[in-house]
């Protein structure tokens, strides 16, 4: 990269302005604002704040639904990071391989990437529908062997495959470049010492992928303790009986629908801490060298 | 051990054709390089047979079993590759013991057989580092290593030195060489490189742009070239090459500036009036009168000191000329010296075909 110096500072913050304005608008304003709300108790008209120290977080943390939106939350950050990660290295596999067809697929993967969240779960509503979709031919079998509007289980199934969905073009991405940055001739060399193929991908290709694998681990977290509002909203809201209550989704209702804006703000705080827990966490162990060299 | 038949073997990338038609038979426990520039499909012949690239037609064949359907792991080779391929997450120890490990290799049979390993390439002590922390020539060593432990019926070196410098490479060289005295396992060896080739090659299969150009033992390939282009690939300085003409009875053929150059009259009598291409190698020209063979002169412009010996650059006939000789003193600018040429130095080509022209052809060290 090249550096460029400026003679006069001016031009260089100049520069950068409109960026750092963005930034401060749209993430480091409204934290403020929801770290100060988070210990204070706000007015659901507005009009006057009241300091009240630890006792929204207290709360919070005392809260069985908070608990419940807690355990939801890990088991969709668990099983949707599990499943996206799973289908994309998968995918990536046989594109590496070169198998027929990858150059059309290798293009079709990355599309589900671009489309929004709302979108993407909107299709899946469809897709689960238990009256009109796909899955109502299994309510043919018996009733109610599918559906995701009574059953809590089906539900968090439902928004773990649309979110995975969604992911795995992502992922495909990184697994697939991780692959082919792999010298073709160490798994040349592996089928020489006689592994097969799937020997070769267990004791050459994974270990030397550790590194993207560890990256996406944090990224699929973060991203589905974060970004998965719109999925949940449109799929769910929550339902049935909070089993898909996320806690993105939770700060929303509770501030939004429930005006409990000191409630929401504290969740939020929570919410953030983890998530900048799980950055430092990969920036100190995980962007260690990658050792391709050999 | 094992020998090796390759028939009519093609490979072709989409519709380009980069081997036309190779066939050779290499026999047990034979060293066998093949030789030729980067692009004329030695490391794809050399794959074909690993079983890494599809072979298009055509036949290989290991031991007698053909092997065009097998998997690499069926076919018993080891290989050695030119970037050493040595997994980068593994020891030293377990690179080498990886296939013992993949055929089910009980643990302690293993160990055994590593550090015996370990012991023969020199690396004991370095059996718990990474390749990561190991030299180059260190390096060379382990993927040897890796190959010798399966104890292959075929060794096959993919460039192996060339990512060496020069003194290692050297070194590695005579390794290889006594590895293989002691092993007489069956080797084919790709390089560019002619040094290496000619020091290590039992026989030496010359390729040019995915054709085999001549097959035989180094002294075949240096004496006798099958064509222009294996005379101008061997041999360092490369062969001087004039066109002239068959002159009168065929006993001489005519050099561009019309000075005459003898040659053997039973094969230039077929061919009097004709225009052909004579190869004439540097070190086989001497400086001075001498009796026997012709006399010519040639103008030279300056000298390499070689120290074993010097270069004169100079032109005979319109093109340009190189001597190699012991003399000593350096020409004046444009100097006329004669030099003496023996009828058996010059080799004559086909200008249109580029072959050998010989009184009888040239005999295809193709079934040894």
């Amino acid at each position: 990269m090249r550096r460029a110096y400026f003679k006069d500072n001016r031009i260089a913050y100049l520069l950068v302005a409109p960026q750092l304005l963005i930034i401060f608008v749209f993430f480091y304003w409204p934290t403020g604002e929801a770290l100060f709300w988070a210990f204070t108790l706000e007015q659901p008209w507005g009009g006057g704040n009241e300091w009240v120290g630890l006792d929204n977080l207290n709360a919070v943390l005392s809260d069985g639904r908070y608990w419940n939106a807690v355990v939801v939350s890990v088991i969709f950050a668990l099983a949707s990071t599990a499943l996206a990660m799973g289908m994309a290295l998968i995918l990536a596999i046989f594109a590496d391989r070169q198998l027929r067809g990858y150059k059309f697929y290798r293009i079709g993967m990355i599309w589900p990437y671009a489309i929004a969240a709302p979108a993407v779960g909107l299709a899946f509503r469809f897709v689960f529908n238990p009256d009109a979709g796909i899955m109502s031919y299994l309510n043919t079998i018996s009733a109610d062997v599918w559906n995701p509007t009574l059953n809590g289980t089906h539900a968090l199934i439902m928004i773990v495959v649309a979110g995975a969905w969604k992911q795995v073009a992502y992922n495909f991405i990184f697994f697939l470049a991780g692959l082919q940055s792999i010298p073709k001739s160490i798994t040349e060399a592996g089928a020489m010492d006689g592994a097969s193929v799937l020997r070769r991908v267990r004791d050459l290709q994974l270990p030397l992928l550790a590194p993207t694998f560890f990256f996406l681990l944090v990224i699929n977290i973060t991203d589905s303790f974060t970004d998965s509002f719109g999925i949940v909203d449109v799929m769910t809201q929550g339902g049935p009986a909070r089993a898909t209550d996320l806690l993105v989704y939770k700060i929303y209702t509770d501030g939004f629908k429930g005006l409990d804006y000191s409630g929401a703000a504290a969740q939020s705080i929570i919410l953030m801490s983890l998530v900048i827990l799980l950055t430092v966490f990969q920036f100190r162990y995980i962007e260690r060298r990658v050792h391709y060299t050999g | 051990m094992a020998q090796i038949g390759i028939r009519g073997v093609r490979k072709s990338y989409g519709k380009t054709q980069v081997v036309h038609g190779v066939d050779v038979d290499i026999v047990d426990g034979e060293f066998v390089v093949i030789l030729g520039p980067s692009g004329c499909g030695k490391s794809t012949l050399l794959r074909m047979i690993a079983g890494l690239e599809e072979i298009t037609a055509g036949e290989i064949s290991i031991d007698g079993e053909v092997v065009n359907e097998l998997e690499p792991r069926e076919r018993g080779c080891a290989m050695v590759f030119q970037n050493y391929a040595l997994y980068p997450h593994m020891t030293v120890a377990q690179n080498i013991g990886y296939s013992l490990k993949v055929a089910g290799v009980p643990r302690a049979t293993r160990d055994q057989r590593v550090l015996e390993t370990a012991r023969t390439i020199g690396l004991v002590d370095f059996l718990d580092r990474k390749p990561g922390q190991l030299s180059g020539g260190q390096r060379q060593r382990v993927a040897m290593g890796r190959a010798m432990i399966r104890e292959p019926r075929v060794f096959l070196f993919d460039e192996p030195l060339s990512n060496l410098d020069a003194k290692l490479r050297v070194q590695m060289r005579l390794e290889i060489r006594r590895l293989h005295q002691r092993l007489r396992a069956t080797s084919v060896f790709v390089t560019h490189d002619q040094v290496e080739a000619m020091t290590l090659a039992d026989r030496l299969i010359v390729m040019n742009e995915g054709h085999i150009d001549q097959i035989g033992t180094p002294s075949e390939v240096y004496g006798l070239p099958a064509s222009r282009y294996v005379g101008g690939f061997i041999g360092s300085p490369p062969m001087n090459f004039l066109d002239v003409t068959v002159g009168g009875d065929g006993g001489h053929v005519v050099v561009g500036d019309g000075q005459h150059l003898s040659i053997d009259p039973a094969i230039g009598a077929g061919l009097v009036g004709q225009t052909v291409e004579v190869g004439i190698r540097p070190e086989h020209v001497t400086v001075g009168h001498r009796a026997g063979g012709s006399t010519l002169t040639a103008a030279f412009d300056f000298m390499e000191d070689l120290g074993a010996g010097r270069l004169f650059h100079g032109r005979l006939g319109g093109a340009d000329f190189i001597v190699h000789s012991p003399e000593h003193r350096p020409p004046a600018f444009g100097e006329e010296i004669p030099l003496h040429i023996p009828r058996d130095a010059v080799h004559l080509f086909d200008p249109q075909t580029g072959k050998r022209v010989a009184a009888q052809p040239v005999v295809q060290a193709a079934a040894a």
